[in-house]
């Protein structure tokens, strides 16, 4: 049975279908209709933000911690742009999240309307899909679809463009068992003979290594609890990239920390000197692996990936498996049983031996001396002061964001909200806003550099307004602490425009809109100021000033392989080649 | 890559050689890409070509079921094989492609391509080009005192030689449709 109902009314009722409970959004002139059809409504709670690019990173804030996709309304023209970085950062993690955007009317589609833009067209690389609906009829259908495509195989952002004559029609509405089921269905179970091969390489490798990923979290709370079933079982050491953080829990007895250019000193030499790698739904990534050719030589590399795409891109693969994670884990959990538990423990053995002595290099050792808190001593007392409560945590992009990964630890996944591929700053404040919006009743801390906070710095007003109690830990070095380091080892310390002479008073700041500001530059003030974060019932910006210069180890210099990290400050003199220099 | 000038499968001038272990051989193939037939689906496989810096030879589209919705397009593109497994994975992610098939490696298959030539000239030239024509089986499809215009269809290596022997007879213009292929029975 088909209802009609104007397309504005179908939005709502599709979203209500879909189980939407929260849309992030910002009104227009091209979605008014749906505007005020969300007014006569209580089921769907709209939260206004005080940008669009805020509005999807709520989203994908909302969308990581639940598992479930976001939803952003906003209007034509500017809004539909302003949500482009958005959908870009989505794209780039894997993030579902479904916008609807107004548009000018169909009849005045190619005029240069007022507030028209091209959105499918300027959002067609940065989406999964997108859709321009021209037909009130087809606009229930489309929306379920877009539901659908966002959430099957790779999640990613789809957007659905909606002129503002469909939102005014009359048309059938069609519920989402009655929409027209999409051809996209992509693959979710793996190739037996290959999860076979990869059981039998298991049973032999004398040092093999998990390297997961963000695939891990997007298949779901099951894939996390069948990949700890598997390493526990096994013995096997495991890795992970900054998306993939909490999959296996950090206090894990078989977890070696997480990998790559700012990862840990074991998990990097593990990759290196392994001869059997495992990924489970990561990819490769530019700031895992590294220089290519010296990319972990003697191994022999499984991928189990749910894209084709992703498998054989930059590395060879020696057994792909294209599926799920859950699923193709299941099976591997299976087979290996079946075939008697088999590993080879006399290597693991020799193997944990060496990885225990990698661990003595105790890479991330600091040392708190002098008057400035080091950045390493505000997060170790962060995560020394919080990790008892229900916690989640976001970041905005550069020094503070692996500072954030190296020193917190993260035992469940969806509790760790970062923008990994794009690199996003201002990223973190909306998203924080979402994981709230989620998840009343938890502590959700978005860790920021001051630089990237203000980039988002007007969603205060959201938080405000909507009584979130996000915590903004802003580590404040009144640098842009990843350029200034970049410049320092790269461009001969010629720091060109990495730091502002006009910092606002963050105290005041957050005064200003209402909320609470806590200053603190002494360590000995550092606990208290935390506690002071945490116990406030409502949004806090805490400025902590911390050691200006200080830079962020490891790292794997560009251009360099695995095993040749920086460790600390004397190891930097030339370590980049001018090679290295072209790369980001 | 291009920004940096690195050649394509070099190793020497970057660490972000991005392909080490795979040949270096560039090879071509033919694609057939079955797609809903929607708006701006042609975009979205041109704008990948384009955004991930792939190569078209040649590209032609066109419904091939009025009623199921569904365009064929035939791509002739150009790379190594891993650029070429990345190519055919990239566009089987598109949401409204529902089959990608190269035609290269999928045992045999044949190519054809239609031109047509404007030829101008009088005289032993104009005989010339018409004797020419007839050896390739070409078809006059119009013709003035001064011109023709001839249709050939075959392998693109044949529309090549034809062009190539209309050149110095007065060929003026010419219009090609690109590949359309099929596997074999």
């Amino acid at each position: 049975m088909t209802r009609q109902m104007t397309g504005a009314k179908m939005v709502v009722q599709a979203l209500k279908d879909q189980g939407v409970d929260v849309v992030f959004g910002y009104p227009g002139g091209a979605v008014l209709p749906i505007y005020d059809e969300i007014f006569q409504q209580n089921d769907i709670r709209h939260i206004l933000v005080r940008h669009e690019q805020g509005a999807v990173h709520a989203a994908e804030g909302y969308a990581r911690s639940t598992g479930r996709p976001g939803v952003v309304l906003v209007t034509s023209g500017p809004g539909a742009t302003n949500a482009v970085t958005g959908l870009t950062d989505a794209l780039m993690d894997s993030i579902p999240i479904v916008v609807l955007t107004g548009q000018v009317p169909t009849f005045m589609i190619g005029s240069d309307a007022f507030q028209e833009a091209d959105t499918v067209g300027i959002t067609r690389p940065c989406t999964k899909h997108n859709w321009l609906v021209k037909e009130t009829d087809r606009l229930s259908g489309t929306i379920h679809e877009a539901f659908h495509v966002a959430t099957s195989g790779r999640p990613g952002p789809v957007l659905v463009d909606i002129p503002k004559d469909v939102q005014f029609a009359n048309g059938a509405y069609v519920g989402p068992t009655q929409a027209r089921t999409s051809h996209y269905q992509p693959q979710v179970k793996g190739d037996m003979d290959e999860i076979t091969e990869l059981v039998a390489a298991i049973e032999t490798a004398k040092r093999p290594v998990f390297y997961t990923g963000g695939g891990v979290i997007n298949s779901g709370t099951a894939a996390s609890q069948l990949l700890r079933e598997l390493v526990d079982a096994t013995g096997i050491p495991i890795t992970s990239t900054l998306m993939g953080l909490g999959a296996y829990p950090a206090s894990g007895k078989h977890w070696i920390g997480m990998l790559g250019m700012h990862g840990l000193y074991e998990a990097n030499m593990a990759m290196h000197d392994c001869d059997l790698m495992i990924n489970i739904g990561a990819r490769f990534d530019d700031r895992i692996t590294g220089r290519l050719d010296a990319f972990s030589p003697g191994s022999k590399k499984a991928h189990i990936d749910i894209d084709p795409s992703s498998i054989n891109k930059v590395i060879k693969t020696d057994i792909p498996i294209v599926g799920d994670v859950a699923h193709v884990l299941e099976d591997l959990l299976k087979v290996w049983k079946s075939r008697g538990r088999k590993t080879n423990a006399e290597g693991l053995q020799k193997w944990w031996t060496g990885i225990e002595e990698w661990k003595k290099v105790d890479c991330l050792a600091f040392k708190q001396t002098g008057k400035a808190i080091k950045p390493q001593h505000a997060l170790a007392r962060l995560e020394a002061l919080t990790k008892d409560h229900d916690r989640y945590i976001c970041t905005e992009v550069g020094q503070h964001q692996m500072w954030a990964a190296q020193y917190l630890n993260f035992n469940d996944p969806n509790r760790w909200m970062t923008s990994g591929g794009l690199g996003t700053m201002g990223y973190g404040f909306p998203a924080s806003i979402g994981v709230q919006m989620a998840h009343p009743g938890s502590l959700v801390i978005n860790v920021a550099g001051e630089a990237s906070w203000l980039m988002n710095m007007q969603e205060m007003g959201t938080a405000v307004q909507f009584r979130l109690p996000v915590k903004q830990f802003i580590l404040n070095n009144e640098r842009l602490g990843m350029v200034r380091q970049w410049q320092e080892l790269l461009h001969g310390e010629r720091y060109s425009h990495s730091w502002s002479e006009a910092l606002p008073d963050f105290v005041k700041l957050a005064e200003a809109f209402g909320a609470k500001g806590i200053l603190c530059k002494d360590p000995a003030d550092l606990d208290d100021a935390i506690m002071e974060m945490i116990n406030h019932d409502g949004p806090v910006i805490m400025d902590c000033l911390v050691e200006k210069h200080e830079n962020c180890f490891p790292m794997i210099p560009s251009g360099e392989p695995h095993n040749k990290m920086l460790l600390g400050e004397a190891s930097t003199k030339d370590a980049i080649g001018s090679k290295g220099a072209v790369m980001v | 890559m291009s920004a940096l000038k690195i050649k394509k499968g070099s190793n020497k001038h970057s660490a972000y050689n991005l392909r080490p272990n795979f040949s270096d051989v560039i090879e071509r193939h033919t694609l057939a890409v079955i797609v809903e037939n929607e708006p701006g689906v042609l975009a979205r496989v041109i704008g990948l070509f384009s955004g991930r810096g792939y190569n078209i030879d040649s590209l032609t589209v066109a419904e091939i079921d009025h009623e199921g919705h569904r365009s064929r397009i035939t791509i002739v593109t150009t790379g190594t094989p891993q650029v070429i497994e990345q190519i055919k994975t990239q566009l089987g992610r598109i949401v409204p492609v529902y089959e990608v098939h190269d035609l290269t490696v999928e045992g045999r298959s044949v190519e054809r391509e239609l031109a047509l030539l404007k030829v101008e000239g009088d005289g032993e030239k104009r005989v010339e080009a018409l004797r020419l024509a007839d050896i390739f089986r070409a078809n006059v499809v119009d013709s003035t005192l001064g011109s023709f215009v001839f249709e050939i269809t075959g392998t693109p290596d044949k529309i090549d030689a034809f062009a190539d022997l209309m050149r110095p007879l007065g060929l003026s213009e010419i219009a090609r449709t690109g590949v359309a292929a099929l596997p074999r029975g």
